[in-house]
């Protein structure tokens, strides 16, 4: 059994942007950088929640629009000299198809 | 293929820094190869003195050591100087015989002390202080001897004779002239220094002329002699009467010097492949002695040199602060005066308080200070600035924290503060976290300062603090942030108005083509430039730019607030405040509806529906059937309005009607910041327009127009712009003044912002002398909202539509 789920076409995400997937373990935000890699991370800010899904997007980093915290999209962790880590979970672009693994 | 060769000679702070500052931005452009003629790495030379007075240590001071240059693969020559330049065959060689072949060469000799040329000059004993060596060995004397003698009262021989009365030395300080730094203090200030030096336990003898060292029976000096015959023991003779560019060098190798090796504006010598930074440059006419010219110089220089080609050097404002512990001095500009310049002047000789502000044509032109020197950083930004301070003559003295602000700038004497006093309000920080992050991470610069602690990085009110902590913790190595150079951010070392310049100049109409032209340093750039970029393109092409959603904050981007649990706010336009039985009803079935958690009058007299979630946006703007308020945007936000002549028995002009017609001519108008108007029928003055971006009071025979107050952090009453009889020619001058700001303020500036930096001269020069120009502005302004469209009906319509739809996962 592959724990594998398709998201969307990739198309779906904007480009330096991101969707909010509503899953069973809470929202997950997919994002899509500049160069077409994705990457998904729990949907909160390791400051105080915010949703980063909701961020600007450049490099493979996201900027909270709470409060400023960068938040590095293939970690999960802040970036100096902010400190705090948020889940990362899998994701890939599988024949323009967006899959996510969240095991 | 082979790299181009740099070579550089000299390895102190101003061509190190070029370096870094190359190798930032062409790290594998060059192969450096670096000669430096002491055995050190380099070092920070301004430190030199707390080193003598026991305050630090050689390994404090140091910035790049010897690891620096391998891990950058640059080939460093300690120990060797460079005694030939063959520029025929673009060589140079040293005095041990070590040669290095160049492509491009970069002169960074410094400078050498002036020695008066008296008898004794080279007896063991006499020493001048430039560098470790000399450091070491006046600690050395310190230790073994008692009578120092320091010729000259300048900067670095007061901080010399400092140094060494810590360390246990009786000292005398000899000066040629009537009072003590004379380059940088006048004579009253002078007077307060030399009290309190002599309270510190050091003597002076002013207006004495050496005329000879004279050797004891050990060889060592023992005394100097002064001329009119009379001696003074001396065990330690220190020379500090001034410096001199090292052009040696240059000059034997034929290239053009006058007391300096002379540059143009991009640091170049008559040599095209030989540049020169630092104390050995004169730069238009000036050889610069302090760190902060010599650090522009040096970004300058590396800018060339990575083949940019754009950037200028034009010359440097400098200011001086003496570091001798528990002395507060600071001077700047042309603080004696002359012809057309007054004086305001502060002194409580009593109280240790001696300040003076040179002014000219309304600016500030140079200032010293003297036991307060808390306010130098701001007199020297206003300076630099050339801002007009007519405004502010009253208050000037009084400093900084007097100009009806609510935040903590300047309001505490950095120094004495205690470690758990907060600094920074928005961020919740104190002082202590602050003086640990400078001395931890080694930081110099507010910048720094801002990305490790957050101190002053929100609304800014406490940054004169936090420059006055940082001052007061690494004293004279503090940098004081250039504004009038501001790079747009971390991504470019252009400067918004550079920006906006080429943006309109070589027709660039898209973010990437901007970043192209620039040569950005991040590829997708950062939320700082983006959002900046996305204005100012828009701005200059209204009808041509294609918005980038990615690049706007979220809640441009959702037409909506943003809350701090991820919801939404939502406030429909309003005009002028002005609203009917029907809208309302409207308004509140929508809420029940939406069961909307909480329904709130703002500020600007709209209603604000909050607690919504994003998905609902579209539906809740398609059942309200109302124009978006432009509530979350750097846009304009609202006209507020009293009643007005209609209702209100005091009423003279209707205020609302004027009000509401504002509201919809600047409807949908983006801004570098958020826009608010106001507009009062009297000069009661109910809809409080004196604190307003623009603000319009009506009077009996028209209209006053204000420009650029604010009610926010940092409370500002609004100027005078003009005053006019019809309402339409007040949507003229305001629409104009607006079309101004949005045209010319950088991004984030609110207007008092703008308005500060370019003076209200300018502004009355543009908007109220020049008709034409102001008629212009207006028809610019009409014509870039001609086809604006209301972004909640687009939405409603299907635009944008999977912003506002979360993917559902089936699993």
């Amino acid at each position: 059994m592959s724990e594998w789920m398709r998201v969307c076409p990739l198309e779906e995400i904007p480009r330096l942007g991101s969707r909010v997937v509503q899953t069973g373990k809470g929202d997950v935000a997919v994002f899509r950088s500049g160069s077409d890699e994705v990457f998904a991370l729990r949907d909160q800010c390791p400051h105080k929640g915010g949703p980063l899904s909701q961020g600007i997007v450049f490099d493979r980093k996201v900027t909270c629009p709470l409060h400023g915290w960068t938040v590095q999209l293939d970690s999960g962790e802040a970036v100096a000299p902010d400190c705090g880590c948020t889940h990362r979970y899998r994701a890939r672009v599988d024949k323009g198809e967006v899959y996510l693994n969240l095991s | 293929m082979k790299k181009t060769r740099l070579v550089v000679i000299g390895n102190g702070m101003a061509g190190i820094r070029a370096l870094e500052e190359l190798l930032k931005l062409a790290p594998e452009m060059y192969d450096i190869t670096v000669f430096g003629a002491e055995p050190h790495g380099n070092y920070n030379r301004i430190l030199l003195s707390p080193v003598l007075a026991g305050e630090m240590t050689i390994k404090d001071i140091m910035l790049n050591d010897v690891d620096w240059y391998a891990q950058n693969g640059i080939t460093l020559h300690l120990n060797k100087t460079v005694t030939q330049i063959d520029r025929a065959r673009h060589k140079v060689i040293a005095a041990d015989g070590t040669e290095a072949d160049y492509d491009r060469l970069l002169l960074a000799t410094g400078s050498n002390p002036f020695m008066l040329p008296v008898p004794g000059i080279d007896l063991p004993g006499v020493v001048a202080y430039r560098d470790i060596r000399d450091t070491d060995e006046m600690i050395e004397a310190a230790s073994r001897y008692r009578h120092a003698v320091v010729i000259g009262g300048g900067l670095l021989g007061l901080e010399a004779a400092n140094g060494l009365k810590l360390r246990g030395m009786d000292v005398t300080v000899v000066h040629l002239m009537p009072w003590l730094m004379e380059r940088q203090l006048d004579r009253a200030a002078a007077g307060l220094l030399q009290q309190s030096l002599e309270a510190k336990g050091l003597k002076f003898l002013l207006e004495k002329q050496t005329a000879e060292l004279i050797a004891g029976e050990s060889g060592r000096v023992c005394a100097i002699k002064f001329k009119g015959g009379e001696t003074l023991p001396a065990d330690l003779v220190v020379m500090a009467v001034g410096i001199r560019p090292n052009t040696d060098l240059a000059e034997a190798s034929g290239l053009y010097c006058n007391r300096g090796v002379v540059v143009n504006d991009t640091m170049q010598t008559y040599d095209p492949r030989i540049y020169a930074v630092g104390e050995c440059v004169s730069h238009r006419g000036i050889a610069y002695g302090l760190v902060a010219p010599l650090f522009e110089q040096a970004k300058v220089c590396a800018n060339h040199l990575a083949q940019l080609g754009i950037s200028r050097y034009t010359g440097s404002f400098t200011s001086t602060k003496l570091k001798v512990t528990g002395i507060d001095l600071f001077s700047a500009g042309n603080f004696i005066g002359g012809e057309g310049t007054e004086e305001i002047v502060l002194s409580d000789p009593s109280g240790g308080v001696y300040k003076k502000l040179v002014v000219k044509d309304d600016k500030i032109i140079g200032s010293v200070l003297y036991g307060d020197t808390a306010d130098g950083s701001w007199y020297f930004q206003l300076l630099r600035d050339g801002q007009n301070i007519r405004e502010l003559r009253g208050r000037l003295m009084l400093g900084q924290s007097h100009l009806g602000n609510s935040g903590h700038q300047g309001q505490n004497n950095a120094a004495s503060m205690p470690d758990e006093m907060e600094v920074c309000g928005c961020n919740g920080v104190c002082k202590g976290t602050i003086v640990k992050a400078i001395k931890e991470n080694g930081l110099f610069t507010l910048n720094d300062v801002r990305k490790h602690t957050k101190a002053s990085s929100s609304c800014g009110s406490c940054t004169g603090l936090v420059e006055q902590i940082i001052a007061s913790t690494i004293g004279g190595a503090y940098l004081p942030a250039d504004d009038t150079r501001k790079p747009l951010c971390g991504c470019t070392d252009y400067t918004h108005e550079e920006i906006r310049k080429a943006i309109a100049e070589r027709r660039l109409k898209s973010i990437p083509e901007a970043m192209g032209f620039f040569e950005w340093r991040n590829v997708n750039g950062c939320a700082s430039c983006r959002p900046a970029l996305n204005y100012y393109l828009l701005c200059t092409w209204p009808h041509d730019y294609r918005d980038d959603p990615q690049s706007r904050f979220i809640n441009e981007r959702a037409h909506a607030n943003i809350q701090k649990d991820g919801t939404y706010s939502v406030v429909p336009r309003i005009y002028g405040g002005v609203t009917t039985p029907s809208q309302l009803k409207r308004i509140a079935e929508v809420a029940e509806k939406y069961a909307v958690p909480t329904v709130k009058i703002t500020g600007g007299q709209r209603v604000d529906l909050l607690g919504v979630r994003k998905e609902d946006l579209p539906k809740i703007w398609a059942d309200l059937d109302m124009p978006s308020g432009f509530a979350y945007g750097k846009s304009i936000r609202t006209v507020k309005t009293c009643v007005g002549s209609e209702w209100c028995r005091f009423g003279v002009q209707d205020s609302t009607r004027l009000g509401i017609a504002l509201e919809k001519a600047l409807d949908r108008m983006w801004a570098p910041h958020k826009v608010k108007l106001a507009v009062s029928g009297c000069p009661r003055n109910c809809a409080e327009a004196t604190i307003k971006d623009v603000g319009i009071v009506g009077v009996d025979s028209g209209w006053e127009i204000y420009v650029a107050g604010n009610g926010g952090i940092k409370a500002e009453v609004s100027l005078f712009l003009v005053k006019v009889k019809s309402a339409e020619e007040v949507m003229e001058y305001a629409g104009a003044f607006i079309q101004l700001y949005r045209e010319e303020a950088r991004y984030l500036d609110r207007t008092v912002h703008w308005v500060q930096r370019v003076g209200m001269d300018y502004v009355k020069k543009r908007i109220v002398a020049d008709a034409a120009g102001r008629l212009a502005l207006y028809e610019r302004l009409k014509d870039a909202l001609r086809d604006e469209k209301d972004p909640w009906q687009e939405r409603v319509h299907g635009a944008a539509a999977r912003e506002f739809v979360p993917i559902r996962l089936q699993s």
